[in-house]
């Protein structure tokens, strides 16, 4: 199965767009092999540097995890605010020892607008967003967290730096095989 | 062997669903219900596959369905297991005769004890609609069920 929903403007993206390779995470912020997953993608991104765009999806297991929805709807109020990816970070860095209070503290940390962070996650604003992008994670075949696709399709190894990096390398090279060589027309360019 | 065919009545079980609460399939005639066989409790895929169907409670829920899970752990292990996990699936125990309802149904190890991981959706009159055998280690996802059960809307009620 491969992903349902491709990427677009409302994912969190960090990399060129025209990067030959895109990795997309389905990923809870409770679970201990995300944050495993985590400080290898440290390494995979700046080893891989320009050539591959990285996407965060959310997959909160809610029922099992009490804090990954709070903190994914965290994640989103601050990226409202500019500020996704530092506090997708901050809250991996601290998931032993999640809590409402911890998430209001690191937004104090990351410097947002706190009254309108505190009014996003007491409304809820972002509680549908997380949930889109459960059921992406569902219909695109994800079974467990952390989920990973690349160029769209299941990525099914270990998610260690080394396995990642020659992955994600293989599957740069295959686009690059099947790129226009001289004897295929060329695609019209939309305007 | 092949599990039960699509089309065909659901057997007919009563089994534990707490040590002393039990459950038939009939109790459930005019829900789609959602049986989940899994090998066994505690196991790492297992947890994971039924943290799915337990968050999916609702969505299965807008498509009149009822997900249980069935494996061959006694009553009082489903118990600690779904209090440890914060799961509120039922999970039924196939306990005593081991494994009898997953001979029923066509997925019973015998070798090594325990069920296929296998899915059978069944519509309100209690016939089978959709089955799948995963390959034992492997996590199958919902998305499947979710395709059958959109696929029998309209078909029935």
């Amino acid at each position: 199965m491969s992903l349902a929903k491709p990427v677009d403007q409302t994912d969190h993206v960090l990399g060129p767009e025209d990067a030959p390779v895109t990795l997309v995470e389905y990923g809870d912020f409770e679970c201990p092999h995300c944050r495993a997953a985590h400080f290898y993608l440290k390494n995979v991104l700046a080893t891989m540097g320009d050539d591959m765009r990285f996407a965060f999806r959310h997959m909160p297991l809610a029922q099992v995890h009490p804090m990954a929805q709070p903190a994914a709807e965290a994640a989103e109020a601050a990226g409202a605010q500019g500020q996704f990816w530092p506090m997708h970070d901050l809250i991996y860095e601290n998931q032993d020892r999640l809590s409402p209070a911890l998430l209001t503290r690191l937004g104090q940390r990351l410097g947002l607008d706190m009254q309108r962070f505190t009014d996003d996650m007491n409304s809820h604003r972002f509680l549908s967003k997380v949930k889109e992008d459960f059921m992406s994670a569902v219909r695109s075949g994800a079974a467990g967290t952390p989920s990973f696709f690349i160029n769209g399709e299941p990525y099914e190894g270990s998610y260690d730096d080394e396995a990642l990096i020659e992955a994600l390398r293989f599957a740069a090279q295959a686009r690059a095989a099947h790129a226009p060589k001289g004897h295929h027309a060329q695609r019209p360019r939309a305007h | 062997m092949e599990a039960l065919k699509v089309g065909t009545p659901a057997r007919e079980f009563e089994l534990n669903a707490t040590p002393d609460q039990r459950v038939r399939l009939s109790d459930f005639r005019g829900q789609r219900v959602i049986l989940a066989f899994y090998p066994a409790d505690w196991s790492p895929v297992c947890g994971d596959q039924l943290a799915l169907y337990n968050e999916l409670r609702d969505e299965f829920a807008k498509h009149k369905a009822i997900c249980i899970g069935i494996s061959v752990d006694g009553a009082w292990c489903h118990a600690a297991f779904r209090e440890q996990r914060g799961y509120k699936l039922a999970l039924l125990s196939d306990f005593e005769p081991k494994g009898a309802v997953a001979r029923d149904y066509n997925v019973y190890r015998a070798k090594e004890g325990v069920s296929e991981r296998a899915l059978f959706v069944i519509d309100e009159e209690g016939v089978v609609r959709w089955t799948y055998v995963s390959p034992i280690g492997i996590n199958p996802g919902a998305d499947g069920i979710l395709n059958a059960l959109e696929q029998m809307h309209g078909r029935t009620s």
